[in-house]
């Protein structure tokens, strides 16, 4: 089976983000990035298909150098192939998507994962427009899945609950938090990594159908409120709870 | 540069791309593996052993082990990357590392014959079994020549007599390296070293110890009480143990400065983070330039630590003698892990002396850093050796 996993490479969540000088970008410096989270799931679940039922892993990234960072990882988690297409410019996600489609229509695997979003620009996009540019069925927010000859079933959140849908391969899936946690790259993997190949593809070019015009901080938390301290301030912030803030 | 390999220059303690992957590895799995769990384990002095187990299926525990012996065939310096993010999140889980990898299987690595490594080495690199390294005796610490258990010659093997204390991993472990007099005489000269099973009649587990840091890790003592030894455990020759367990501590030190760094580090760290978020006289407490000024002093000496440690690991993974910079390394590294751990409770105020917070652990787990695998003072006598040596 050949398995292509589409990953990012976005600042680590635990960052602190603040906006650059130009006010449509941020500024990255100091930034520590790493394979979007969503992805590493991605990851997790081609390997273990592969470690299953035989075949080929291979990770795409599409972006400038630092992304072989990321591909390192997941080449050093188990993935055979690593394919960088290289582009350090910004890029919306339909011309990410058109590039990564091109390349996936030369490489035409089996099943491509990706993660349900990348955690920089949470548009949740590439994974389905690839679908779609290429004609593929597509399953979104996928928990857990399993192949049967031809097709494969997909369970996938939605809102209160799960569904089960199937699919003609080759398809798309993008995955979410659920049955796949991902590995950390062993020792061995990491030796492994050091001689497998990244590979360096120009991808195709597209004018983007979207421009940021400008990026803002969201606005400052208000302070807390005190109800009380001690129990008799139970029923007031019950009240609070559900009439305000409406979660409980 | 980015092999990573040192020849464009001389002197070079970068890490090279696979080196900072293994590093951001070994982190993730100390955050999310061993973190949760620190206090509960300090607390019930109860061993990780399910962290242990993890840590051989990733090849934790035999990095340094060639391939073809169930290791991950790297060198001295990946070791202290690894044994530096374990520590930073529980330096008691790298002292069982400590005792494991970097004294009980070395010490087989580097002694056993061939078919010796065959037996032994990779249940311990993999973590199939746990291993421990009986030195330390009730009447011999520092003066290790002066210990008192033998083994005795017969016609099926030796005797093994004699009790040992300190013993990390003891309860634990199914392999021991022991030294023992083959021959009372000759002193130094008269020392062995051999691999004990922990089947073999006659061992037995004493008293576990009730410490005051290092709580996650076992301290024990061991019996041995006429235990036979076939000869195949002996390692090298007779009369060579002292010389084994000595070239033994010194590559087992640079795992304990890795540990102290790593030690330093997390002290460092929670050290920052509490200083933005603790206010005083109306601002956080990091903006007074006599909080800023310890986090700076700390963190310059964490540095030099860490460059000391790679300066002996990098001297280790060469093949150059190491007794002095891997001393020079332990004693400094161990005394500024002590120091940043005093540092990062004082800028924690009341609260680094409450257990809510991580750094009145590493106060506690920073002693034992200055006193196991040779003493300060030990350490100053084996430099001021190499120094005074015409
Ligand atoms: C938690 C823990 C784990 C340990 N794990 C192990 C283990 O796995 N295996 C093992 O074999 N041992 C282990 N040890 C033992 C440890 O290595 C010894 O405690 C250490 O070497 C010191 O020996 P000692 O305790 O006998 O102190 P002593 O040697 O009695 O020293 C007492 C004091 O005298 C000083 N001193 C001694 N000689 C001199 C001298 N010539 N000049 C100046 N000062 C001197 C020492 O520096 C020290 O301050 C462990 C100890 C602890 C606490």
């Amino acid at each position: 089976m050949k398995l292509a996993v589409c990953i990012s490479h976005v600042p680590d969540t635990a960052t602190k983000i603040t906006i650059g000088a130009d006010g449509k970008s941020i500024d990255t410096t100091g930034v520590n990035y790493i394979i979007g989270p969503y992805d590493e799931y991605a990851i997790e679940a081609a390997l273990r298909l592969k470690e299953k039922m035989t075949g080929e892993v291979v990770v795409i990234s599409l972006g400038g150098d630092a992304h072989k960072e990321s591909l390192r990882k997941a080449l050093a988690m188990g993935a055979d192939k690593a394919v960088l297409l290289k582009d350090a410019s910004p890029r919306d996600s339909f011309s990410v998507a058109r590039a990564v489609a091109d390349y996936l229509k030369e490489f035409s695997p089996d099943i491509t994962f990706f993660g349900k979003q990348a955690v920089d620009y949470d548009n949740s996009a590439v994974g389905l427009m690839v679908a779609e540019m290429l004609g593929l069925p597509s399953a979104a927010v996928v928990v857990k899945f399993e192949v049967k000859d031809g097709s494969l079933l997909a369970e996938r959140e939605i809102e209160g609950g799960h569904e089960v849908v199937e699919v003609k391969l080759p398809a798309v899936l993008t995955m979410q938090k659920g049955e796949y946690e991902p590995r950390y790259p062993s020792l061995k993997g990491i030796m492994a990594a050091k001689s497998k190949p990244i590979e360096e593809r120009q991808p195709s070019a597209s004018s983007p159908k979207v421009e940021i015009l400008s990026m803002l901080k969201p606005p400052p938390k208000p302070a807390g409120k005190i109800v009380g301290t001690d129990a008799s301030a139970v029923p007031e912030l019950v009240r609070l709870l559900h009439e305000e803030a409406k979660v409980i | 540069m980015a092999n990573g390999t040192m020849s464009e220059t001389a002197i070079d303690f970068s890490l090279n791309e696979e080196m900072k992957l293994l590093q951001q590895s070994v982190r993730d799995f100390a955050e999310t593996e061993i973190r949760p769990r620190v206090l509960e384990h300090d607390e019930a002095q109860t061993f990780p052993l399910e962290v242990f187990k993890k840590m051989g299926e990733l090849g934790f525990l035999g990095a340094t082990v060639p391939t073809d012996l169930g290791g991950a065939g790297m060198s001295a310096v990946e070791f202290v990357i690894i044994m530096e993010e374990i520590a930073r999140v529980d330096p008691s889980v790298g002292l069982i590392l400590a005792a494991h990898s970097g004294l009980c299987l070395q010490h087989i690595f580097l002694f056993a014959d061939e078919i010796q490594k065959k037996r032994f080495v990779p249940d311990l690199a993999t973590g199939a079994k746990i291993g421990s390294w009986c030195l330390t005796e009730p009447g011999s610490g520092s003066d290790a020549s002066g210990l008192k258990t033998t083994a005795v010659k017969g016609g099926e093997g030796y005797r093994l007599h004699g009790s040992k204390c300190f013993i990390t991993n003891g309860s634990y472990a199914s392999t021991y390296v022991v030294m023992a007099k083959t021959d009372p005489s000759q002193g130094n000269k008269g020392m062995s070293a051999f691999v004990v099973e922990r089947d073999r009649e006659g061992v037995s587990v004493g008293k576990k110890e009730n410490k005051l840091g290092m709580r996650a890790s076992d301290t024990v003592t061991m019996t041995f009480d006429n235990v036979l030894i076939p000869r195949e455990n002996l390692l090298g020759r007779e009369g060579e143990g002292f010389h084994q367990a000595l070239t033994v501590l010194d590559s087992g030190r640079i795992g304990i400065a890795a540990l102290s760094v790593g030690l330093a580090q997390g002290a460092l760290e929670a050290a920052i983070k509490y200083s933005k978020e603790r206010q005083a006289f109306g601002k956080p407490i990091a903006e007074f330039q006599a909080i800023q000024f310890k986090l700076a002093e700390l963190a310059t000496h964490i540095q030099a630590a860490r460059l000391l440690t790679y300066r002996a690991a990098i001297a280790k993974k060469k093949g150059e003698p190491i007794n002095q910079v891997a001393a020079h390394a332990k004693l400094f590294a161990s005394e500024v892990a002590q120091r940043a751990a005093t540092e990062a409770v004082q800028i924690f105020g009341g609260y680094g002396f409450i257990k809510d917070f991580p750094v009145e652990k590493f106060y506690r787990d920073a002693k034992l850093l200055t006193i196991g695998e040779g003493t300060s003072e030990v350490q100053r006598m084996v430099i001021a050796k190499n120094l005074l040596r015409s």
